[in-house]
């Protein structure tokens, strides 16, 4: 009983990690059809720019999990401003190269910045011991990535089904020409929403810089996971990529458990499965 | 425009131009730096080999690709564990990497090519993944993450030795080159190529005047496989190694970045990008790999944003060439 | 000579100069080319640069009294990797176009495997600064190895945690690759020799984002103790917070590995997480010895203690660079292969920063002594604190499989 309970312990804090960094990319390939291989970047953005904060210049963590999201997404904002919105509607060769061109000139300049170790996120210590649940113990900071990934999936869902942006996000999600002719300025629309999705990234990248351990490869290593996370999802879907985190999530700790021997095959076998049956994914509609 | 005036534009077009022998010039003048150059010759000429496979893909059938890498590791790994089992020759080596890559190349096409965009790429890129773990795992076959040693390639036509200066590896992977460029220079002009770049060009129309669209792009992801596992064979018998990197993502991100760069869609793009690519690690990457990336990716995001054919691209706007790509700057123009 | 590393140019500025020195007091002899292979790139790229630094801080120190007047150029290649073709390439052109007199580096032993060939061929002294397959020594006559094997490291721990200890059930894991391999089975034999049994046995992906699964596992069979190897590099911070995570010191497992799992450059990163973890290893930075006090002290010289520490790859390299140097002196520099293999197999000193080294002429490989340390706060920070010795140990993979 106590395993299993670990087990889908495990599963719920690292699905939180790639939801929180792969939400961002479902928007942006919905909202703009942009294959963003580069999402991965805002991650280490915020990882490294949390770790720095608090290792040098002594800011508190809980204080950087705000911080480090607002400045990612100014920083989005501004990328999308300048570079990305050039690529909308070019061939996807065009798109998947700037992308990969934009992750080595990240993971080089954080090399040169940073060095090229792993670079330590000190937890506060409130948060780096297990804590006692009735008859479990859970490890504390996991339980924070949870509740985190929790509230802003709902907050994301609610946002979207009562706010008036969320209505003219999925109005552009769902048919874009129609939006716009409504009156919508999209531009704006794009480049607020590429940086609420940087921004979650941030979010993500940060809390995930205990799993994945930051360093300057970090946009590549999480690019796999949270590229099939949307995969997975489906395109043109917010609340799809929850359920795929979760499932993914547990696809990958189930997996690590009951058959070590197998490694990340069973991942992936997985997912080019689902998508030779469901080519949309498991909830996409476009 | 008459028949017959028709026939000679296109004539006209496909002539072979004396400008297009340069790259066997280049070959050739390879052996006159000395010894020293032939092991990065030899990597280019693979490359290019590599590229030219890619290209048939991305730019003559449109269909972009994040996993070219499984069929060249394909081609590899099946060369190599055949030398290791006892069969080193290297020409029905060769053969035996093209036809297992190929096949899988039909297989595969079936099954992913009746999706696009975004889920053709994913299923590239998680069939590679795929393929990279289960070539992990297959310690026993493929060596695993320590790699395939003992490979042992035969002397070339039972005479040459593959030797320490890398002379006869280069000769072999040169002639196979001029070989596979004519096959390509032929293949992209026949009426196979233009029906594909049709496809490309406009799948729905295409149909409309009875192409088969499917068929015709699984039989051009198969030559393309094929075309990698050469390249992959190849490189397993120069190298006698072959290893996990060979069936990777990472190598199929470099390939594309590399055809990127010289332009895809056109056959001299799959030969200046590689040849630009390594020449320019070559000279850079060695003290400093890491500035070596942070340029590298600079000059992607430069030359897609500013230069979306390539060097290609800028040396056809410099000629004079622009207007007339202009109107359809979105998509690589295909020209030899 | 070649610096790599672009943000420490001050590394450069202190390095430079005492290199510089030297051409001038011997503006005749031409310099003696030492071309190094190592990861310089990619995930692996700090463990090439710790290499990189002891290398190059050997010759700027110590090295000066050994060369004399003798001029070194250090020529460091990025095989960015286990790339064994790369390294192939590397190794050609080294030799073919830089004309080296020595080779030496290699992380990684399936690059180190793929290049014997070519020194057969190329006939040039090799000098394994951290591959540690056992069986890599005996595929060419121009390999020597300054650095350990999994089998000198692991079976030693093996029989300690066996006898000296006592525990009689171990959990093994492992990952999947043939130094995880070769660290399985000798850790197995010097275990189960000693009377212990293995109750639980795993295999882990090298790069994983969870390790918490794998250890969960293991923690079920309820093993005395469990024996963890993960190769040194970035990933190893993460494997000790998730065993810290998955509550093996509450379950009272002891955690025991060799010493890649607790390296000195790594330790800060883990924090208290590694503190009672039990290692075997050949140096730890934090080590009692005269020669480790000036070797840790010349690197905080040159480099500061951050980013990067000395560890048991700087060791490598800088007993490395001292055979080289030695063969060198011994050559006066002069293009004899066989001369400088001989004085590299015959290579011993007292007065490594790890101890008294030496190589067995007859297997060219290490002879070194196997520290049992325990993670344990020194001063502020975690060290290795080595507090048993078993002496003079040599690789016993070559005893069971005579050549």
């Amino acid at each position: 009983m106590g395993t299993i309970i670990d087990i889908a312990f495990q599963s719920l804090a690292y699905a939180s990690v790639l939801y929180l960094i792969s939400v961002g990319l479902s928007v942006t390939l919905g909202l703009m059809g942009f294959v963003n291989l580069a999402h991965g970047v805002f991650a280490m953005a915020g990882g490294y720019l949390a770790a720095v904060a608090v290792t040098g210049a002594g800011l508190p963590w809980p204080a950087m999990l705000v911080l480090s999201p607002l400045l990612v997404a100014a920083f989005a904002a501004l990328l999308e401003r300048a570079l990305f919105s050039r690529l909308y509607g070019r061939s996807e060769l065009d798109q998947v190269l700037f992308c990969i061109g934009l992750i080595f000139v990240a993971s080089a300049v954080t090399r040169l910045l940073f060095g090229p170790m792993l670079r330590p996120m000190p937890l506060p210590p409130a948060l780096s011991q297990q804590m006692q649940l009735g008859p479990f113990s859970f490890y504390a900071y996991k339980l924070l990535v949870i509740g985190v990934g929790g509230l802003t999936a709902a907050a994301i869902l609610l946002g979207l089904e009562r706010t008036r942006i969320g209505s003219m996000v999925r109005a552009a999600v769902e048919n874009r020409g129609m939006a716009e002719s409504v009156g919508l300025r999209t531009s704006v629309l794009f480049t607020a929403t590429f940086a609420f999705g940087g921004a979650l990234g941030a979010l993500g990248g940060m809390l995930g810089a205990d799993l994945f351990g930051l360093n300057p490869a970090y946009a590549f290593d999480v690019l796999v996971y949270v590229q099939i996370v949307v995969a997975v999802a489906g395109l043109g879907t917010l609340r799809g990529s929850f359920l795929a985190a979760l499932l993914i999530g547990a696809v990958q700790t189930l997996s690590a458990y009951y058959v070590p021997a197998l490694g990340t095959a069973v991942l992936f076998l997985a997912v080019f499965l689902l998508l030779l049956v469901r080519p949309r994914g498991l909830f996409g509609r476009l | 425009m008459t028949q017959g005036g028709f026939r000679d534009a296109l004539r006209r077009k496909h002539r072979f131009r004396p400008v297009e022998t340069l790259p066997a010039v280049a070959l050739l003048a390879v052996p006159l730096l000395g010894t020293d150059y032939y092991a990065l010759g030899t990597q280019v000429a693979i490359s290019v080999v590599f590229a030219l496979s890619l290209d048939l893909l991305v730019g003559y059938a449109g269909i972009v690709t994040l996993g070219h890498a499984l069929f060249f590791g394909l081609g590899a790994y099946a060369t190599g564990i055949a030398s290791v089992h006892g069969w080193g020759e290297p020409l029905s080596g060769l053969l035996l990497g093209t036809a297992v890559a190929a096949a899988s190349g039909a297989v595969l096409g079936v099954i992913v090519l009746r999706t696009a965009k975004f889920t053709l790429l994913m299923l590239t890129l998680s069939a590679v993944f795929l393929a990279g773990e289960v070539a992990n795992k297959a310690s026993w076959l493929t060596g695993g993450v320590d790699g395939l040693v003992g490979v042992s390639t035969w002397p070339l036509l039972g005479r040459f030795e593959f030797d320490l200066f890398g002379q006869v590896g280069y000769a072999y992977a040169s002639a196979v080159l001029v070989l596979v460029w004519l096959g390509m220079r032929w293949l992209v002009h026949a009426p196979f190529g233009q029906s594909v770049m049709a496809i490309r060009d406009n799948p729905g129309r295409a149909a409309a005047i009875g192409v088969p669209v499917l068929a015709r792009l699984v039989l051009v992801y198969a030559v393309s496989a094929g075309l990698a596992g050469l390249a992959g064979g190849l490189q397993a018998e120069i190298n006698q190694f072959v290893g996990l990197k060979d069936i990777g993502f990472e190598l199929s991100a470099t390939v594309l970045v590399m055809l990127a760069l010289g332009g895809a869609g056109r056959l001299y793009g799959a030969i200046i990008g590689p040849v630009a690519y390594q020449v320019a690690q070559d000279l850079l990457s060695k003290d400093n790999p890491v500035l070596w990336q942070l340029w590298l990716g600079v000059l992607i995001v430069v030359v897609v944003l500013f230069a979306p054919g390539g060097i290609l691209g800028i040396a056809d706007r410099i000629t004079g060439k622009a207007a007339r790509r202009t109107a359809r700057r979105m998509r690589p123009q295909v020209r030899t | 000579m070649n610096v790599i590393v672009p943000r420490r140019s001050v590394l450069g500025l202190l390095a430079a100069p005492a290199l510089a020195s030297l051409p001038r007091r011997a503006a005749a002899a031409e310099p003696v080319k030492v071309g190094l292979v190592l990861t310089m790139s990619g995930p692996f790229a700090s463990s090439g640069e710790i290499m990189a630094n002891a290398a190059k801080l050997y010759l700027a120190t110590e090295g000066r009294s050994v060369l004399g007047d003798q001029r070194v150029e250090l020529i460091i290649r990025d095989d960015g990797g286990t790339n064994p073709d790369t390294a192939k390439r590397l190794v050609q052109e080294l030799v073919v176009r830089d004309r080296v007199q020595y080779l030496g580096g290699f992380q990684w032993t399936p690059n180190a495997n793929a290049v014997a060939p070519l020194l057969n061929q190329a006939k040039v002294p090799c000098v394994l600064m951290n591959a540690s397959g056992a069986s890599t020594t005996r595929l060419s006559p121009w390999f020597a190895r300054t650095a350990f094997t999994h089998w000198q490291i692991n079976e030693p721990l093996g029989r300690w945690a066996g006898g000296t200890k006592g525990y009689r059930r171990a959990g093994v894991l492992v990952t999947d690759f043939a130094p995880g391999q070769d660290a399985e089975a000798a850790f197995t034999r010097g275990f189960v020799e000693t009377g212990g049994e293995v109750v639980a046995m795993a295999k882990m992906p090298i790069q994983s984002p969870n390790f918490v699964p794998f250890l969960l596992r293991a923690k079920e069979a309820r093993p005395d103790v469990l024996f963890a190897f993960h190769p040194g590099g970035v990933q190893t911070s993460t494997f000790m917070k998730a065993c810290a995570e998955a509550g093996l010191k509450e379950a009272g497992i002891q955690l025991i590995g060799p010493g890649d799992l607790t390296s000195d450059e790594e330790l800060p990163n883990i924090g208290r997480a590694a503190l009672g973890v039990i290692t075997a290893g050949q140096y730890s930075m934090v080590a009692d010895r005269p020669a480790n006090a000036r070797f840790v002290a010349a690197w905080k010289a040159a480099y500061g203690l951050a980013p990067l520490r000395p560890n048991y790859m700087a060791a490598g390299a800088w007993d490395g660079m001292h055979a080289i140097c030695g063969a060198i002196a011994a050559t006066a520099g002069k293009p004899d292969a066989a001369a400088a293999m001989r004085a590299i197999a015959g290579f011993a000193t007292e007065d490594s920063p790890r101890g008294p080294i030496s190589l067995d002429p007859a297997t060219r490989d290490i002879v070194q002594n196997v520290y049992i340390r325990e993670v344990r706060m020194v001063g502020d920070e975690p060290g290795n604190v080595e507090f048993a010795t078993i002496p003079a140990v040599r690789d016993p993979w070559k005893a069971m499989n005579p050549a």
